[in-house]
């Protein structure tokens, strides 16, 4: 008997009993479906945090203060020291002092209600210098950014972020027009090309105006001079290693401080942040595949009960077809073919369903899925195996049957 | 159609087609044992028509079981066509039931989901014969029985009298050395009985070794011989002319 007869008599012996097949099968189906999902949800998830990541700039290194200890004793949330200063972000500048920071973006920010004639909104107001734009890797769609100049002669001028404008003017063509922040107008020179979102930060809704502007006029006191964030860009993603480094040590020397334990001033990376992100959102779908994995394995043990509950029903069969001339290795094979061609038509569905809800789940829960072709081709494979697997025990059984035994039951 | 009329020459008086010596067979039940046949020596010639007749617990079906090559004989010997079977192995009692025993069931044993000519070409599938050739040699062992009409049909839609002549096909298909009933009648009504046995002496006729197990006298009657089991032992061993004649029951 050839494999072909082998994969026919199988086929037949599906055909006969379909519904009990078509169950079997979806339990391989549901699992195979679920494992390819959640993998896609997972590797969906890391895209996304990656570039979420990379669109706050590249190459980027992120400087904040360290904390404050109130005479209390109580300790401030990080950040909310003001041990930077614009002459430290001045420093990093210097390409003597450190040869691999491109460029450097000294920013405060605050919120604050903007006004425009009758309309209001409340939003991040960025104080920084012109180098914020290639820092940050944003684009303008209208008008210009902060210059030199407006530096300078801390003018009274602001850039808008695409979903603030639309929510102070109703349209993003605002250049030329006037907006009042913390009392004071400020002509809009350009608005910015939308970014979307990092994390809960919607990077459109936000007012950018020069720096010095900011410490004349929003903030007062102290922050006159301190600055809250410093935004270093590094030549390259190599030399990042060593921007940190130069930063790190002018940093630590400017403020006078010799143990590096002790620095008042903490710096992030994209690295670290696309790490920690990318290690919640892999946690997850280990977690969620596992879950899968079990189902696959449910389904598994559904494919051996029902080669085990057709073993015993065409016991008869078995015993005809060995007293015809069937080899025990036959039957066996006859079997294990039966349960892979179960598990592999699982596998096959499965992963056309997993696909289709891949493309279909993205537009009910807003997660982007990511279809893998290493999880789609393993599923399958490993469907197959789950079939093969599970069914050596039922042909085993069947392989063995004496052959009287078998003829003589009813 | 020819070759299954004239069937395989007969070897007269070289060799038997089946020979039992002292075979006995005891089943274990736990601590206890069952002595199936206590002893059975048994010659079948080529071309002969031998009934196996005993009333139940007689042990003819163990004895059908030895025979057939489905169970093997706790001690004793036994040559099929000139083999000795009774020490092979799982793998070789299966060639061996392909090659040289044609079964005919009680039961039919049709397999439902498959039609006629698929049944009869399954013993050639275990032998290794192409598909074509398994058809062409399928229909015309259903030619020989009556059925060439039938070939394309599932055992569903047949008699209990054709599905037994398309068991007796398949029986026939291989052109085994021997073919072995096991109350091949007994799941027919009386029409359908004597057409059955009416195919088997034709197959006797044609110079087929037949035995055929049976507890029925009449059954037996038809035979050209019969062999009679008690308690594991053969009791009788006769013409079936003789037997009749004597009046002798089962």
């Amino acid at each position: 008997m050839t494999w072909f007869d082998t994969l026919r008599t199988a086929l037949e012996a599906m055909g006969t009993h379909r519904m009990r097949s078509a169950l079997t099968v979806l339990g391989i189906l549901i699992g195979i479906a679920a494992v390819i999902l959640t993998v896609g949800l997972g590797i969906g998830a890391q895209q996304q945090v990656t570039a979420q990541v990379e669109a706050l700039g590249t190459n980027l290194l992120i400087i904040s203060p360290g904390s404050t200890t109130s005479t209390t004793g109580l300790r401030g949330g990080f950040g909310s020291a003001s041990t930077l200063t614009q002459a430290d972000a001045a420093a990093l500048a210097s390409a003597v002092v450190a040869p691999d920071i491109a460029a450097v973006a000294p920013s405060t920010s605050s919120s604050q209600s903007l006004v425009a004639g009758a309309s209001n909104w409340t939003t991040s107001v960025v104080g920084t210098t012109p180098s914020w734009l290639s820092v940050r890797a944003r684009t303008m769609s209208a008008g210009t950014f902060l210059t030199a100049a407006d530096q300078a002669s801390a003018a009274s001028v602001a850039v808008l972020g695409a979903t603030t404008a639309q929510e102070l003017f109703g349209s993003t063509d605002v250049v030329g027009q006037t907006v009042t922040i913390a009392g004071t107008p400020y002509t809009v020179q350009g608005v910015l090309a939308p970014s979307g979102s990092t994390g809960s930060t919607n990077n459109d809704d936000t007012a950018v105006i020069p720096l010095s502007t900011a410490q004349q006029r929003v903030s007062g006191g102290s922050s006159r001079t301190t600055v809250q964030t410093i935004y270093v860009q590094a030549t390259s993603q190599a030399a990042l290693p060593s921007a940190y480094q130069e930063a790190n040590n002018e940093l630590l020397a400017l403020h006078g401080i010799t143990n590096a334990t002790a620095a008042d001033f903490t710096i992030t990376n994209q690295a670290s942040l696309v790490t920690t992100a990318a290690s919640v959102s892999k946690t997850l779908t280990v977690l969620l595949a596992g879950v899968a994995a079990i189902s696959l394995l449910v389904g598994g043990i559904g494919v051996m009960n029902i080669m085990l509950v057709s073993v015993t029903e065409r016991i008869r069969e078995i015993g005809l077809r060995k007293a015809l001339g069937a080899r025990p290795a036959l039957i066996r094979r006859q079997f294990l073919i039966e349960a892979s061609l179960l598990g592999l038509t699982g596998g096959l569905i499965g992963a056309a369903v997993g696909i289709a809800g891949a493309k279909i789940l993205p537009s009910l829960i807003s997660n982007p899925v990511a279809l893998s072709m290493p999880a789609i081709f393993g599923s399958i494979t490993v469907a197959l195996a789950i079939g093969l697997v599970f069914g050596v025990y039922p042909a085993s059984r069947a392989a063995q049957l004496a052959p009287i035994d078998a003829l003589r039951s009813e | 159609m020819a070759a299954y009329l004239t069937g395989p020459t007969p070897i007269h008086g070289t060799r038997p087609v089946l020979s039992l010596r002292e075979v006995t067979k005891v089943y274990r039940n736990g601590s206890l044992e069952v002595a199936a046949l206590r002893g059975v020596s048994l010659d079948v010639q080529p071309g002969e028509y031998v009934a196996v007749m005993g009333p139940s617990g007689s042990g003819k079906s163990t004895l059908m079981h030895i025979i057939g090559c489905l169970d093997v004989p706790s001690a004793g010997s036994y040559h099929l066509a000139g083999e000795d079977v009774s020490a092979m192995s799982e793998n070789d009692l299966a060639d061996v039931r392909n090659r040289s025993i044609g079964f005919v069931f009680q039961q039919f044993n049709l397999l439902a989901s498959m039609t006629a000519w698929s049944n009869v070409a399954l013993p050639l599938a275990y032998a290794g014969v192409g598909r074509a050739l398994r058809r062409e040699r399928a229909e015309a062992a259903l030619g020989r029985v009556g059925l060439a009409d039938r070939v394309g049909h599932r055992p569903g839609e047949l008699s209990g009298g054709q599905q037994q002549r398309v068991a007796v096909a398949r029986a026939l298909v291989t052109e085994p050395a021997l073919i072995l009933a096991d109350e091949p009648t007994g799941n027919l009504d009386s029409t359908s009985t004597a057409d059955v046995l009416d195919l088997f002496d034709e197959l006797h006729d044609a110079g087929r070794t037949v035995v055929l197990i049976t507890h029925e006298h009449d059954v037996a009657a038809r035979a050209g011989r019969v062999v009679r089991l008690r308690d594991g032992l053969v009791t009788d061993d006769s013409p079936a002319g003789a037997v009749v004649a004597a009046g002798v029951r089962p």
